[in-house]
């Protein structure tokens, strides 16, 4: 049958190519899952089901641990960049003022610095605010770290991490929906009698929300799933999954670290669902 | 004669490089349908926003109900606005829409129902209340627009532009509609448009802008038929201009010498000299085949272009003396235009009165 100008769907060069990508991307991804299920110490051959490694990743005391810090280290992450991300794209879609370029441009800077001078620049700086924060032997100062050492407080400095890259995506975010705002809502908000800050609680939000809500789940899986900046700002004493998962695997990859990891997949799978349904607007009965 | 509902006073704006209002100075009473009418970047719409208090005045006032507006904010004026692209709030429903400027000043739950659906009712979108804006038209979201603005219950509503948005017939529902709506519920209007027809056919008062000043303010009969400058005959409606000299006075008249029609007498009120501008409005021209009678002012010409339009023709004659001259004829029976065809040589001729004498 003859195809018509823009009728790819029926090109099955096409089709191919688009189910080659399709298995490229999940079959890994599958096979992880599939595997953590398998009744074998080994990754290769099928060999019945079994519930046993979600049973042995549990009881690993410090397998949980990394995997609870890394999702305290996201939600923290994700609270804060939204704000300060949210914050910042308003300001600079509100206001008017001199170097506004340079500002934009210094803002996106995290997002396009390799990974690698990132952790190395985290590392640098928090080893000498370390050493500068132990020379304190009472005080206030003194004080502070002694907090900074309880959980989930000592995970700071890699949360702190985290904001400082994931903040600019929902910068970025939040400003390109704002730049499609129609002003004349504003002023008609305000004409009808609203206050400057209900105006803002009333129209600017509510039409922020997608922006708001796309970034903050950029910053959650951004977070979670960062390696490189936090193997290199993460003390001694603190672990996240990614990490740990890294030096589980230096030994051999374990069915345990596929079940960990099929419930990681699980939760961001559902966070990321939880999220959209939030966006979608309430259907009218 | 009542105080006026908003006293416009020296009102000034100047952005860095441009004048955008020049020293403007308008009464406008209670109750008028006013409008403000003027070429795109005239300044009317700065004049409106500064009404409504979004734009501060470099110089002047602006007094509503004899209260000075200079440190008032938008959200304490007692006027409303219609805004360009109707600014209905996508979030909300129509009835939230329109809830919306009673709830934020704190208006008792019990008081907001009832008036909401008045307001719904008097733009007759009562059926409508629960839809959201895209589900809408764009008539219905003006409407929405209006019912919002008018629940307000504002001594004054700025329309800015309120039908540039809409389609030939259902502008012309509108206009009829928007000025029934103003003379029942009887409160002043200032529409700001660039569309003349719109400002005629609705307005009880126009003042015609050009780059920041007013030029004229008058009803639109005055406005059509005693224009005081060129600017005002060229842009309101049609008008072919013809440059004159004085050449002196007869009675009443002013002798006028105009190159191609000779020397013409034109009826004038006031003294006259140095050049002129003879204005005169297309539809007051006749098209005869025979010369026509004396005491008219005449000539002839090849018909040289033409544009049928259904009800009416406008055609384009060109004299032997290098004037063009457009005429306008109804075609009033259906055989009218199989009388004449381009190329014919025809007569023109107009009553001195119908000519009006502009000073440069």
């Amino acid at each position: 049958m003859k195809r018509g100008p823009l009728d790819y769907g029926r090109s099955p060069w096409l089709i191919a190519f688009a189910i080659v990508t399709f298995i490229m991307l999940y079959a890994p991804i599958a096979q992880l899952i599939v595997f953590s299920f398998n009744d074998s110490k080994r990754n290769v051959v099928w060999r019945g089901f079994t519930l046993k490694y979600y049973q042995k990743a549990w009881n690993d005391v410090s397998l949980v641990e990394a995997f609870v810090n890394s999702i305290t280290i996201a939600v923290m992450c994700t609270i804060v960049a939204t704000i300060i991300g949210t914050a910042v794209a308003l300001w600079l879609w509100r206001f008017r003022f001199p170097g506004k370029t340079a500002v934009e441009g210094f803002m996106a800077l995290p997002i396009v610095i390799p990974e690698i001078c990132m952790g190395v620049a985290m590392l640098v700086f928090f080893s000498r605010m370390g050493r500068w924060i132990g020379s304190f032997e009472s005080g206030p100062i003194y004080w502070w770290s002694e907090l900074f050492s309880i959980w989930p407080l000592n995970l700071g400095a890699i949360t702190a991490a985290h904001i400082a890259f994931s903040f600019p995506f929902v910068a970025v975010v939040v400003r390109s929906r704002l730049a499609g705002f129609n002003r004349e809502l504003e002023e008609a908000s305000r004409d009808l009698g609203a206050s400057e800050w209900q105006t803002f609680v009333n129209v600017i939000l509510p039409y922020m929300k997608p922006g708001i809500i796309a970034g903050a789940l950029l910053s959650f899986t951004l977070s979670l799933d960062d390696f490189v900046i936090t193997f290199f700002s993460a003390g001694p004493e603190t672990n996240t999954f990614p990490v740990k998962v890294y030096s589980l695997v230096r030994r051999g990859v374990s069915p345990d670290i596929n079940a960990a990891s099929t419930a990681l997949i699980v939760i961001t799978v559902v966070a990321t669902i939880l999220a959209m349904k939030l966006q979608t607007p309430e259907k009218q009965g | 004669m009542s105080d006026p509902i908003v006293s416009i006073k020296g009102i000034t704006k100047r952005f860095p490089g441009v004048i955008a209002v020049d020293d403007v100075n308008v009464d406008i009473k209670e109750n008028e349908f006013f409008a403000l009418l003027g070429p795109s970047g005239c300044g009317k719409t700065t004049l409106l926003r500064i009404i409504a208090g979004f734009e501060t005045p470099t110089e002047g006032a602006i007094l509503i109900d004899g209260e000075d507006m200079s440190v008032t904010p938008p959200n304490r004026r007692p006027v409303n606005m219609v805004f360009q692209s109707y600014a209905v709030f996508p979030h909300m429903t129509v009835s939230d829409n329109v809830a919306y400027g009673l709830k934020v000043v704190g208006t008792p739950a019990a008081e907001i129902g009832p008036r909401v659906k008045e307001a719904l009712e008097m733009v007759q979108l009562d059926h409508l209340g629960e839809r959201k804006p895209d589900q809408l038209s764009g008539g219905q979201r003006q409407r929405v627009a209006l019912a919002r603005a008018l629940v307000k219950q504002p001594k004054v509503l700025l329309l800015d532009e309120p039908l540039s948005a809409l389609d030939a017939k259902l502008r012309e529902s509108m206009q009829l509609e928007l000025a029934r709506l103003q003379q029942t519920i009887g409160i002043t209007f200032i529409i700001v448009t660039h569309d003349q027809d719109e400002a005629l056919s609705m307005a009880d008062r126009i003042a015609v802008m050009d780059k920041g000043a007013i030029t004229q303010i008058a009803t639109p009969e005055v406005l059509y038929e005693q224009p005081n400058s060129r600017f005002v005959a060229d842009f309101i409606g049609k008008v072919n201009l013809f440059d004159g000299t004085v050449t002196g006075a007869q009675g009443k008249a002013v002798k006028v010498d105009v190159a191609g029609l000779g020397s013409l007498a034109i009826p004038h009120d006031s003294e006259a000299s140095g050049k002129v501008s003879l204005a005169v409005r297309p539809e007051k021209i006749k098209l005869s085949k025979t010369k026509p009678k004396a005491g008219l002012i005449a000539t002839s010409g090849k018909i040289a272009d033409w544009a049928y339009y259904g009800n009416t023709s406008h055609m384009y004659i060109e004299t032997p003396d290098d004037l063009r001259i457009a005429v306008n004829i109804q075609n009033e029976s259906r055989d009218t235009v199989d009388h004449v065809d381009i190329g014919d040589t025809v007569w023109l001729s107009w009553r001195p009165e119908d000519t009006l004498l502009l000073a440069e």
